[in-house]
């Protein structure tokens, strides 16, 4: 039996950005992308979307403070 | 001293080689004297002049530097045999382990050293931590025979800290040197050992490097007896020992003896690293007190790094008692004029200060607005003599920098260790008090975690006008009222303070013009017009509330009815003020108590800190008043109830007690059922304690029913100023249930708890149930049993603080470097992202309803009172 870890209500959503996405959203912003968290290849999440290192995923996830909260990280050997 | 600046491109960890260390000294070591008959140090001795001096009228031979500008410079000992560093026993160990025993081969084959080596020039390469990679290594470099000579390999195993044993030999540290002599640069590199800056035979010494006198002085006792440093006496045995080996083996001694020498050698060297290492015994002094070498001098709390590097003690800093005084504001310190004149704060002289200064100078150190010293011009600092004071006073001109005396509206920090939270350290406004105290307001106690059963406070003076300023806006205590645990204010009422209001404002209590303005002027407030009629204590609290003030709150009081009345309670529960008017409830510790206050909180979010500070400052000289009116006092008596709520008591404790008699008979007879997930044991301790739970709560709830609100302890405990109704009820009615280990008392002799009851009884008393109440007095078995229960708690707090303690220290250490840049990104010291946006939220807990961005409630019940 396999089961699909994204749709497990602990997984948030992963999304692999586009490159016109990521210059869109960290046009303005005062950090470099390479300075943002990382995430590992192995990461189980990172293999079932088929992340490439260098790849930026945005997160989407629940948030006790914020309701819903968008977290960037940067896939990593 | 010269001041070279130079920039540190980068630092390289590693080994010093036997030809680093050679290269580095100055002179060799040879001679285990230190000074002649004369007192003159002796060449090639350990105070030998080329290692440098520290008499300023000295000059070094090594350096022509005088004392004090000379660093020092290190020697060395050639040992007449090799031997282990401590520190490195365990790398020894690790790196022969995973060698070969004969062809010193590492023991992995080809392929292997193929892979790991380009792993590890790519987590080089990466910046990556190498840990893992060799870690894999030690782990897989375990082989029965060599891959490379085929050599069966011996096990090699280490008795700690130094001794290496392969097989059933011990290997001296000769044969251990010769044997990381033989592994190749290659192979070291897999190993972890980077041979451009380390090479394994350099883990056992053959030099021993000399460290200064600088890092080691002597000291003169008042005797005139000279007194030498812990690491000189040990490098005076290192000396002596390897002088000995060397004589032994130039006159051909027995290998034995040589061996035994050799040995004793390894000890000295062993002791002078590191005096606390496991299975070696320490080296002590002749006094028996064990010396302090140089690993002692590095670690732990006493250490250089904790107590040297990461703190150093100060000037411009006072500490003394601290008493209260509900006088001044809670902005201000009350400093001991003796402090006062002790610590200053600079003053640049220019023309329109001038003149004051000059008085200052005039009152000279003694008298307090007074100055201690001068900073001239030329950058000179002059000590204000009487003497001197002309001289000075004449020259004075702008420019010139006084060093006055702290005075009356100085900023300095107040801090009281632990200093857990920001709160821990304020700036406060100086008030120049007689008596020898810090004299604090009441209401900065709870973020200090102060009291006056003998506490102790920094104080720190300012020393720049940047640092004041930046102080007096974010450290000030007026910004700190509400605290960024929880949203809510940390400074507030407390204690009478609490009680005071209470008396003042609650329903009933009403003064005639004379006394109301009487108060009024007595706390400071502006003088209303006279109206010609008595004026009630909410009438009088409500001169301290801004006008347009709309909010209504449940009171601490509160009954909790099922059915709330709200404005209509008669209890003075419901507390409604509208347009800065009491209409109804008490003042308690919901008002304003520290930590619940609800008036003090939407006074600090919609007024802000002056004006709360205003209202602290001025509630407190109300409250006092207040209290003073009617008088506070308590004693046993208002713990007294009438002989009909004993009996009460007494017969309801005895319906309890039976109700647990059967449920043990139940149990015994097997007809107690088990509740879900539960034993059968279990069930019963968890329905005992039930029971026993509900007798207490009774029994309290029966002598809490005589009590009225004339009671003075009732009144205190029920505003939250101090006490709790059970506290009183413990007094008066029943203690209850004792425990240790969050359960009944078990423990104690076998199957009972002690000899005075039936081995397994079950029963309430036998395990620790206390019938009597503390007025009444406790028999010996139920003091015994409280005692049992107390000794957890104390030894339960020691444990908890020193375990946060510990906590804390990692978090800190952890998260100091963290910082919030205005976009609320939070980032470490490299850039690194750690959240994009604080908190997630991006809302500062300090300036948050209880943590929330917005209360709705509130802000709707604001709306509905208008």
């Amino acid at each position: 039996m396999k089961m699909d870890i994204l749709k497990h209500n602990l997984v948030p959503k992963h999304e692999i950005m586009s490159d016109s996405e990521i210059k869109k959203t960290f046009k303005d912003l005062d950090y470099e992308t390479k300075n943002l968290p990382k995430i590992k290849l192995s990461d189980p999440v990172v293999k079932n979307i088929d992340a490439k290192i260098g790849d930026i995923l945005k997160i989407t996830r629940n948030s006790q403070t914020a309701g819903t909260f968008i977290t960037y990280r940067i896939v990593e050997k | 001293m010269n001041k070279f600046f130079k920039k540190i491109a980068q630092i390289n960890f590693g080994l010093m080689s036997p030809e680093d260390i050679r290269k580095m000294s100055v002179v060799k070591i040879e001679t285990p004297d230190t000074y002649d008959e004369d007192g003159y140090p002796i060449e090639n001795g350990l105070m030998d002049p080329h290692l440098g001096v520290i008499d300023p009228s000295l000059k070094c031979r090594s350096c022509g530097f005088r004392g004090g500008e000379c660093q020092g410079h290190f020697g060395s000992i050639d040992l007449a045999r090799p031997v282990i560093h401590v520190g490195f026993g365990d790398v020894i160990h690790k790196i022969l382990r995973s060698t070969c025993n004969v062809c010193g081969r590492i023991l992995l084959d080809n392929s292997e050293i193929e892979e790991y080596k380009t792993k590890i020039d790519n987590a080089i390469e990466q910046g990556e931590s190498l840990n893992d990679i060799i870690k894999e290594v030690y782990n897989l470099a375990k082989k029965d025979a060599c891959p490379h000579c085929e050599a069966e390999q011996e096990e090699i195993k280490i008795d700690k800290p130094i001794s290496i044993i392969e097989g059933d030999y011990k290997l001296t540290p000769s044969e251990v040197r010769e044997k990381l002599e033989k592994i190749t640069d290659d192979d070291a590199y897999i190993l972890g050992v980077n041979p451009k800056v380390a090479r394994p035979e350099w883990l056992v010494l053959t030099v021993l490097p000399v460290p200064p006198v600088t890092v080691r002085p002597s000291i003169t006792l008042d005797t005139g007896e000279r007194s030498e440093d812990d690491l000189t006496h040990k490098l005076v045995d290192i000396l002596r020992i390897n002088q000995r080996l060397v004589e032994n083996m130039e006159a051909g001694a027995p290998q034995l003896i040589v061996e035994d020498l050799w040995e004793l050698l390894q000890y000295h060297v062993t002791t002078y690293f590191d005096n606390e290492a496991s299975g070696v015994p320490p080296a002590r002094h002749r006094s028996g007190r064990p010396l302090k070498t140089l690993a002692q001098r590095l670690k732990g709390k006493e250490g250089r790094f904790r107590s040297n590097l990461s703190g150093k003690r100060v000037n411009f800093s006072a500490r003394t008692v601290i008493s209260p005084d509900p006088n001044i504001s809670i902005n201000e310190v009350g400093v001991p004029e003796m402090i006062a004149k002790e610590v200053t704060v600079p003053s640049h002289v220019n023309e329109w200060n001038i003149d004051k200064m000059k008085e200052y100078i005039e009152n000279g150190p003694d008298v307090h607005p007074g100055a201690n010293y001068v900073i001239r011009l030329d950058g000179r600092k002059i000590r204000v003599y009487d003497e001197t004071k002309e001289a000075i006073l004449e020259k004075l001109e702008p420019g010139y920098i006084v060093e006055r005396h702290l005075s009356d509206g100085d900023m300095v920090l107040f801090n009281r260790q632990p200093s857990l939270h920001r709160m821990s350290m304020m700036a406060h406004e100086v008030k120049v008090l007689p008596y020898k105290t810090f004299r604090l307001n009441l209401c900065v106690c709870p973020p200090y975690n102060a009291d006056f059963d003998g506490d102790e406070m920094n104080m720190h003076v300012f020393q720049t006008d940047e640092s004041r300023a930046e102080a007096k806006s974010l450290m000030r205590v007026q910004e700190h009222i509400l605290s960024p645990r929880f949203g809510g204010p940390i400074i507030g009422a407390i204690h009478d303070h609490i009680s005071g209001a209470y008396l003042l404002t609650r329903e009933g209590s009403t003064f005639t013009e004379e006394q109301a303005l009487q108060i009024i002027r007595k706390s400071h407030l502006p003088i209303p017009k006279r109206k010609n009629e008595d004026w009630t204590g909410k009438e009088l609290f409500s001169l301290l509330l801004p006008d347009d003030l709309n909010i209504s709150y449940k009171a601490e009081i509160c009954k909790k009815c099922d059915n709330c009345l709200q404005e209509a309670c008669e209890h003075d529960g419901y507390v409604v003020i509208k347009d800065g008017q009491l209409l109804h409830g008490a003042m308690d510790e919901k008002a304003y108590g520290s930590f619940s206050g609800k008036i003090l909180d939407t006074i600090m979010k919609e007024y802000g800190p002056s004006r709360t500070r205003e209202f602290l400052d001025r509630s407190t000289d109300l409250a006092i008043c207040g209290i003073m009116k009617t008088g506070i006092t308590t004693s046993t008596n208002d713990e007294e109830i009438p002989d009909e709520a004993q009996d009460r008591i007494n017969a309801h404790l005895f319906s309890a007690e039976e109700k647990v008699d059967k449920l043990v008979i139940a149990y015994e007879e097997g007809e107690l059922e088990a509740l879900p997930g539960r034993s059968l044991e279990e069930t019963l301790e968890m329905k005992i304690m039930q029971v026993l739970g509900e007798a207490r709560d009774k029994s309290g709830e029966i002598a809490e029913s005589y009590f009225g609100m004339d009671n003075h302890s009732v009144v205190m405990a029920l505003t939250g100023a101090r006490a709790s109704m059970l506290n009183l009820t413990q007094i008066t009615a029943c203690v209850g249930q004792q425990s240790v280990r969050g359960g009944r008392i078990h423990r104690g002799y076998i199957e009972r708890t002690l000899p005075h009851f039936r081995k397994n009884e079950l029963g309430a008393k036998a395990k620790g149930f206390v019938h009597s109440s503390y007025k009444e007095g406790l028999d010996p078995i139920e003091f015994f049993f409280h005692a049992m229960g107390g000794r957890e708690g104390l030894v339960d707090t020691a444990i908890r603080t020193a375990q946060s303690g510990y906590m804390q220290r990692r978090l800190v250490n952890a998260l100091q470097d963290l910082q919030v840049k205005p976009s609320g990104l939070v980032t470490d010291n490299r850039g690194m992202v750690i959240q994009t946006m604080f908190g997630e939220d991006g809302v500062d807990p300090a300036k948050s309803d209880y943590g929330k961005a917005a209360d709705l409630d509130k802000l709707i019940d604001q709306m509905r009172i208008k």
